[in-house]
């Protein structure tokens, strides 16, 4: 904690002008031969370790400090729904065991539900150490006011380190929730998690809105909180269960609502492109429609949405919706396969970001390989064929 | 009705890299936007200005001074009001933090029955700010709404849309939504706006004008968590090509889409 001094009487214009270059967020007020920090501040510090020597100082603040010895246990909050665990959880506990062993903690399962005896069957075989349980009548659709309220209850009791919760649409809605109730920080969409022997997590994920990544801590606030992805981290391998299972009272617990569930209605499986986590993406060396027909193994295989390039849009071939690019939509999906695409400036905008890109091309001069990780030289009408041969094998 | 949207302003260009050799963030414009999420907010809001008659829309957002050219947009749109909550000591805000200050500004301000936030920003992406804002002010939030179905007295029907299901739910006032991209199509600002409100002033509030004046629960200070360091992505610089015979080529495909477990 602290705040940044800028020494006023240090600064040249050379100085101020070297400042105001590299403050990334366009922070700093240079007025009247006097240099101010405004708002804008993200308190990067970049000033301090990168700008010129003397004029930007981290005054450091003492504060009361917390006793971390006393906030002890990885819990991880099981989504469920109808009964049904969501499978980030169980890849949550498989990360929360990791970290355990680090500081020597134990892995909570927190399940609140109405009749959750089959979800905590599974959380003690993924080998949790103890699992929470409130079951209550009122628990058994998800509502926000209603869950804080036991998570509240439960850090009451059990005064955690860390509590992990899936980057669901509804854990993104939880959690903050959670967070500002218990007055904590929350870092969301986590790629990345570790721990330090003190028990600091240290959260890392994409920042600023750009090619950065940041690592994240909380010094000074219990408990740590983060929410992270769905497929982020494995599932643990499953165990002869040696767990505890602990029922906790709710009648104490405030279970009234200003949001009334009146209907629910379960999705049409989502077909727009730029939601899509897998993505296999044609483009012109297709020389029939039906030759797409080479893709549909693969593309069952991995449960991906096909996608294309403008020249397939204007013969016709896909819906406008389907097309990548400027001047179609901009997907980041988990992965992108690319098929016969030249690789226009147009389209590599609209999809550079995906998370791993493979492009399959006969062109080894294709725009597209510079920025795919995996560069595969070789015609689609003969890869293709190929790998659907290889593909019914595995099945 | 009264209606507050929740707005931010984000650069223009999300192509800000660190420079892996000094640790130097690099940005390539100093450019900044609207939160392009919010402009579904402004949109809902002023739909529901349509229906409900007298219906007034104030727009606010937390920033540095230059963040009123975002509230200038919002104004030209059609929003009634504009308020911006800035004070040097809201720097290096994280989440709790930014939250709370703009659940002060909400609560100083006191006159609302719907508060309405774009889903998430593209600088911060976290989607958390309109959930702690909403638990600050101990009112409910809709997440992810994606049509407004019928507005009464005292409550509103919402479509909200989770991963594999939508919701159809019933939320009291005071309330805050979230709104989701694309369900509408947000107007453009007005020039005969611009030029009607070219005097109009936008208010300012600092931290002197809140009831919790106390900045140890504003920016650096109020905020839990700490970024400890920055660094460019780990990141294939070079693309593996990968050539062969046909049979190579597929196997090794396959290899790939399996270690990184996608089939």
């Amino acid at each position: 904690m602290g705040y940044i001094k800028i020494n006023n009487d240090k600064l040249t214009t050379k100085t101020a002008e070297e400042l105001l270059d590299i403050c990334p967020f366009n922070a700093f007020d240079y007025i009247d031969s006097y240099l101010s920090i405004n708002a804008a501040c993200k308190m990067c510090k970049i000033c301090i370790n990168k700008g010129p020597k003397g004029i930007c100082e981290f005054i450091e603040e003492q504060k009361e400090r917390i006793d971390k010895t006393k906030y002890k246990g990885i819990t991880v909050y099981i989504e469920q729904r109808d009964n049904q665990a969501h499978n980030v959880s169980w890849e949550l506990v498989g990360k929360a065991k990791e970290l355990a062993l680090k500081t020597n903690e134990e892995v909570y399962a927190l399940v609140i539900g109405n009749d959750t005896k089959d979800i905590i069957k599974k959380a003690l075989e993924y080998g949790v150490n103890k699992v929470f349980v409130y079951e209550n009548e009122a628990y058994k659709d998800f509502n926000v006011e209603v869950y804080t309220n036991v998570v509240e209850e439960f850090y009451k009791n059990h005064q955690v380190n860390i509590i992990l919760v899936g980057g669901t649409n509804q854990g993104r809605s939880f959690a903050p929730r959670i967070a500002a109730r218990l007055k904590t920080g929350l870092t969301a969409d986590c790629t990345k998690l570790d721990i330090t022997d003190e028990g600091d997590l240290l959260q890392i994920r994409p920042a600023f809105g750009g090619n950065i990544m940041a690592k994240i801590n909380t010094p000074n606030h219990r408990p740590q909180l983060a929410t992270i992805r769905y497929k982020m981290f494995n599932k643990p391998e499953i165990t002869k269960p040696f767990g505890e299972v602990i029922y906790e009272k709710t009648e104490g617990i405030d279970k009234k609502s200003n949001i009334t569930l009146l209907d629910t209605f379960i999705k049409p499986r989502v077909k727009d492109i730029s939601d899509a986590e897998i993505i296999i993406a044609v483009g012109r060396a297709f020389k029939k429609q039906k030759d797409l027909e080479m893709i549909e193994p693969l593309r069952v295989k991995l449960n991906a949405e096909l996608a294309c390039t403008r020249p397939l849009i204007e013969n016709g071939w896909f819906d406008p919706r389907k097309q990548i690019g400027l001047s179609g939509r901009t997907v980041k999906p988990k992965l992108i396969i690319n098929l016969g695409i030249s690789g226009a400036v147009q389209y590599i905008e609209g999809m550079k970001e995906s998370d791993l890109i493979i492009t399959v091309n006969n062109d080894v001069h294709n725009k597209l390989f510079d920025i795919s990780h995996y560069s595969i030289h070789g015609d689609i009408y003969e890869v293709l064929p190929k790998l659907n041969e290889l593909l019914n094998q595995i099945l | 009705m009264k209606i507050i949207t929740c707005i931010k302003q984000v650069p223009a260009s999300s192509k800000v890299e660190v420079d892996p050799n000094t640790g130097v963030l690099i940005r390539d414009s100093n450019n900044a936007k609207m939160n392009p999420y919010d402009l579904y907010a402004l949109e809902s809001a002023f739909q529901i200005k349509n229906i409900v008659k007298g219906t007034k829309v104030h727009a606010v957002t937390m920033g540095p001074p230059s963040a009123k050219s975002v509230l200038e947009e919002a104004l030209y749109m059609g929003a009634d009001e504009a308020t911006l909550v800035s004070d040097m000591r809201f720097a290096g805000a994280d989440v709790l933090a930014t939250s709370y200050t703009l659940s002060q500004l909400i609560e100083h301000i006191n006159d609302y029955e719907i508060i309405i936030c774009g889903k998430q920003t593209t600088d911060g992406d976290t989607a958390q700010v309109g959930p702690e804002i909403a638990e600050f002010l101990s009112i409910p939030h809709v997440p992810y709404v994606k049509e407004i179905l019928k507005i009464k007295d005292s409550s509103v029907i919402l479509r909200s849309g989770y991963d594999e299901y939508d919701e159809i739910v019933e939320v009291k006032y005071p309330c805050l939504i979230t709104v989701e991209k694309g369900y509408n199509v947000p107007r453009l600002p007005s020039y005969r706006r611009k030029i009607l409100l070219r005097d109009c002033k936008i208010n300012t509030v600092s931290l002197r004008d809140l009831k919790d004046k106390n900045p140890g629960n504003y920016g650096l200070n109020g905020s839990p968590t700490q970024v400890d360091e920055i660094f460019p992505p780990e990141r294939l610089t070079d693309s593996i090509k990968i050539e062969g015979t046909t049979e190579e080529l597929a196997t090794k495909m396959i290899s790939i889409l399996r270690e990184s477990r996608f089939i």
